[in-house]
């Protein structure tokens, strides 16, 4: 009975970005149900939904990394795009140095190039945790400087990554039925919640967004663990860099995974996370993560002109923030439990089972913010 | 030389839910007087004063100012009638002048009249004799001068009253003077001043009058000429029994103790308490006695290590450690229960249990998770061995009542089981039964042979528990006090005298 309850409560968390994820489907639905349709073309799997899955790898990727940072340092890192702009070059680098690509050089260059994420995560992570810097300013040092760093690595102009195993991981491995990114991607997230099962990751990390002056007290050093998110990101940021570089098969310093932050703060928000730190749901940050790569598939499925894209996905946003506000929250539990009462005195004992789940559920989330 | 009234509060009453925080409180504030407000924690200064400048809706009673009732609905419209309030943190903007702070938000016309702005500005400056020029950036004056700004901030041409709530907290003894002669300016022209301070010698050096206050009920008002300060201690402190039975229960176990399993000498921190000695053995249980300020919290925060320690000699169970962080101090087994819980003790947002195994967890490691199964079991023992009173073990700990948070930090303490175990105020703003609970606890935990220190405003409480008191004031051990003089009466004379 507790575990159903402790489910329930879980899944009110997740309300808002299930919530949404279902309006876009049924949008879909409306539009055609074949948008949906899975078929198989040469032994992998081929459709609309694949695509999404596939696209939105590295935002998944960088949403879990945002969500920690967010979490711990109650601010975010805006030069996510860039450090994974560096940390491929690094590994582009290395890879056409090699000449003979084999799977080893790839795996060499890629571990390279996430020992680059974790020294950018710990020149943003030291900004923050011992200058005090906040999150935001620290790391517009990259956002500002990094694609000019991974244009000096480059050396030229989009320098481009032929070679069989690259293009594999970037798309298909031939009978495999699910594209590399995808498996990467699952892969990630499986490594992730075998961290967070095996250490104290979550507890440090929500207390000391919570209470930083409380848990120094326990014995944590909210400052270690500030740094360390930050390298988390880092290498959160390198893994999204391999994954792209690899699909686009060069390296294009300037467009590459660009303003991709604006993206993965968002699949944070939209996760049901508090961008003040604290308590965090990277299952919400990751059903964000997708969500906001199906809305974009949606506004172009609904022919909304390419330029008016940003506009539509702006005020979507706006509507979705203000729904979910707090002081919407409340409005509307105060609105439903007038009606609750109101319902109960004319129908004594008779309230419909759905409108009992609405209530608790948005008793349960209204909660947070007394 | 009792001149005429300006201020009058009568029968003053003002429950919060759950608190009855004034109960029929009077109030009288005279022309050219200093008026000091005195009373430990919680008993209802501020509400009096937030009741007063309109922060707060009072439940009965009614304020004359100047002859006429008078019912404020916020501060600004006191300040409007001549009543100013200066808070003790100072509530002004760093980076803009002097002048621009004293006139913020003040001006009725949408334009800022520069010239006359700082002109006017000048000439208060000038007149109070603070010395501070209008063009000057705020952040380049000293605290000292800052302060004096709030109230030339505070005080308009035509104020009656000035409220000054903790003012000298941060300052030093020179600006600590600087700021009474203004004071004394201000009492000059007529303007009846409500002090509130925590360090009694500057209130007798200053004020004319007493008012003390005691769980939100009036104890009296005195001129402070003819009230010995060992007097006005004992009406702030109360005069509760002492609980003799318990302590006679102690004396007999005494004998059972003889290791020392924590000894400091000549330990201080960044905080700012002057160097001390202290030990304690095992089984005992002793106390920081003094009166809010004193340094008791900073004594026991250098011993977990809380603070920087930057001297000091520390042995645990008779060998010499170093301990530099609280980390250190848990795993010698030293546990701290801290005395603003809101603020370091309970981590709100995360539920009970997270809350209840948090140090046992740090100090288990990063790596080694409690599971799931064993944290619920910890939880679900200590809710019921103590007692909390919580929905579930679920629950986040902040939408608990005081007192079952507070005992969700005690068992949080209890788990790690520690040898020595430091209670900062663990009774403050929690109801009497669980007041009562938490000190049968102490005895308990000694008796099973844990050292406890304890502390508490409350001199009676402390007396129950305890066997030792160690008596601080100004930052600094004065005495101690144990076996037959540990009195009431013997404790407030050291804290009055300043040790014998």
């Amino acid at each position: 009975m507790s575990r159903l309850k402790a489910f329930v409560s879980r899944l009110s968390h997740l309300f808002l970005p299930l919530f949404v994820l279902a309006l876009l489907i049924i949008v879909n639905l409306i539009k055609g149900a074949d948008y949906f349709s899975i078929t198989m073309v040469n032994g992998a799997f081929y459709g609309n939904i694949p695509n999404m899955l596939f696209g939105a790898s590295e935002l998944v990727i960088l949403s879990i990394g945002m969500t920690l940072v967010t979490a711990a340092s109650q601010g975010q890192d805006i030069s996510i795009g860039e450090t994974g702009a560096i940390t491929s070059a690094i590994f582009v680098w290395y890879v056409l140095r090699a000449g003979d690509v084999t799977l080893l050089t790839i795996l060499v260059g890629f571990l390279i190039s996430c020992v680059a994420g974790l020294v950018i995560g710990a020149f943003n992570g030291t900004l923050v945790s011992v200058f005090k810097v906040q999150p935001m300013v620290a790391t517009l040092i990259l956002f500002l400087g990094g694609r000019s760093i991974a244009f000096m690595i480059d050396g030229k102009v989009s320098p481009i990554l032929a070679n069989e195993i690259s293009n594999r991981i970037g798309t298909v491995i031939p009978g495999l039925p699910i594209q590399t990114p995808i498996i990467l991607t699952v892969v990630f997230i499986a490594i992730v919640s075998v961290v967070l099962k095996t250490t104290n990751l979550r507890l440090y990390v929500e207390s000391v967004g919570i209470n930083p002056s409380a848990v120094r007290l326990n014995g944590i050093d909210p400052k270690k663990i500030i740094f360390l998110t930050f390298l988390i990101m880092g290498v959160c940021s390198a893994v999204a860099g391999f994954i792209a570089v690899n699909k686009a098969g060069r390296h294009d310093s300037v467009n590459l995974l660009k303003f991709i932050m604006m993206d993965a703060i968002l699949a944070v928000a939209l996760g049901g996370n508090s961008l003040g730190g604290g308590k965090f749901s990277i299952t919400g940050s990751i059903i964000g993560a997708y969500t906001i790569e199906m809305l974009n598939r949606t506004l172009l499925r609904l022919e909304v002109n390419p330029e008016a894209i940003k506009v539509f996905k702006a005020v979507f946003i706006i509507m979705l923030m203000v729904v979910a506000s707090p002081v919407v929250r409340v409005v509307v539990r105060k609105a439903l439990d007038r009606a609750k009462t109101i319902a109960s005195r004319y129908s004594r004992g008779h309230t419909g089972g759905l409108s009992n789940a609405v209530v608790s559920m948005t008793d349960t989330t209204g909660k947070k913010e007394d | 030389m009792r001149s005429e009234t300006v201020l009058n509060m009568e029968g003053i009453s003002k429950s919060f839910p759950g608190v009855r925080a004034l109960h029929n409180v009077d109030f009288t504030l005279r022309k050219g007087e200093i008026h000091a407000l005195m009373g430990e924690n919680g008993a209802g200064k501020s509400t009096l004063i937030k009741v007063l400048t309109g922060v707060y809706e009072k439940d009965a009673g009614q304020s004359i100012l100047d002859g006429k009732p008078v019912h404020f609905r916020s501060p600004q419209e006191a300040l409007s009638m001549g009543i100013g309030t200066v808070f003790q943190e100072i509530a002004l903007c760093p980076n803009l002048t002097v002048a621009e702070n004293m006139f913020i938000g003040r001006s009725r016309s949408r334009f800022v009249q520069w010239k006359e702005m700082n002109a006017k500005a000048e000439e208060m400056l000038s007149s109070l004799g603070i010395p501070a020029s209008p063009t000057q950036e705020l952040s380049s004056c000293s605290i000292a001068v800052q302060q004096m700004v709030s109230i030339a901030r505070a005080i308009d041409m035509d104020c009656k009253i000035l409220i000054l709530d903790e003012p000298t907290s941060s300052l030093d003894e020179d600006e600590v003077q600087k700021l009474f002669a203004l004071m004394r300016e201000l009492k000059a022209r007529g303007v009846g001043i409500i002090f509130i301070t925590h360090f009694i010698d500057q209130v007798y050096e200053i004020s004319d009058t007493i008012t003390v206050l005691r769980n939100g009920e009036l104890i009296g008002e005195y001129q402070t000429s003819k009230l010995p300060q060992i007097e006005l201690i004992s009406k702030m402190m109360g005069k509760a029994l002492s609980d003799v039975s318990a302590i006679e229960k102690q004396e007999k176990s005494k004998s059972a103790r003889s290791v020392p399993v924590f000894e400091a000498t000549g330990l201080s921190s960044a905080a700012g308490v002057r160097p001390f000695d202290f030990t304690i053995e095992k089984g005992e249980v002793n106390g920081f006695a003094g009166l809010l300020g004193s340094g008791r919290s900073e004594s026991v925060r250098a011993i977990f290590a809380a603070d920087k320690v930057t001297g000091g000699e520390v042995k645990v169970n008779g060998k010499r450690v170093k301990l530099k962080t609280p980390l250190h101090a848990m795993k010698k087994g030293i546990g701290y229960l801290p005395e603003d819980r809101k603020r370091d003790g309970i981590i709100g947002e995360l539920s009970v249990r997270d809350n209840i195994i948090l140090a046992l967890q740090v100090m288990k490691g990063f790596f080694r998770p409690l599971s799931r199964k064993q944290a619920e079991e910890f939880a679900v023992e200590y809710i019921q061995k103590l007692g909390i009173k919580t929905p579930s073990i679920d629950t986040p700990i902040e939408s608990l009542s005081g007192g079952n948070q507070q005992k969700v930090v005690l068992a949080r303490w209890l788990l790690t089981n520690p040898m020595y175990l430091i209670l900062d105020e663990p009774t403050r703003g929690i109801d009497v039964g669980t007041k009562v609970e938490i000190q049968k606890l102490v005895l308990k935990l000694a008796e099973d042979g844990m050292s406890l220190t304890f502390i508490s405003s409350e001199i009676d409480e402390m007396l129950r528990v305890c066997t030792r008191l160690i008596v601080m004031k100004d930052r600094e051990i004065v005495g101690e006090l144990s076996g037959m003089s540990l009195t009431e009466q013997d404790t407030m004379q050291m804290i009055a005298q300043g040790g014998k």
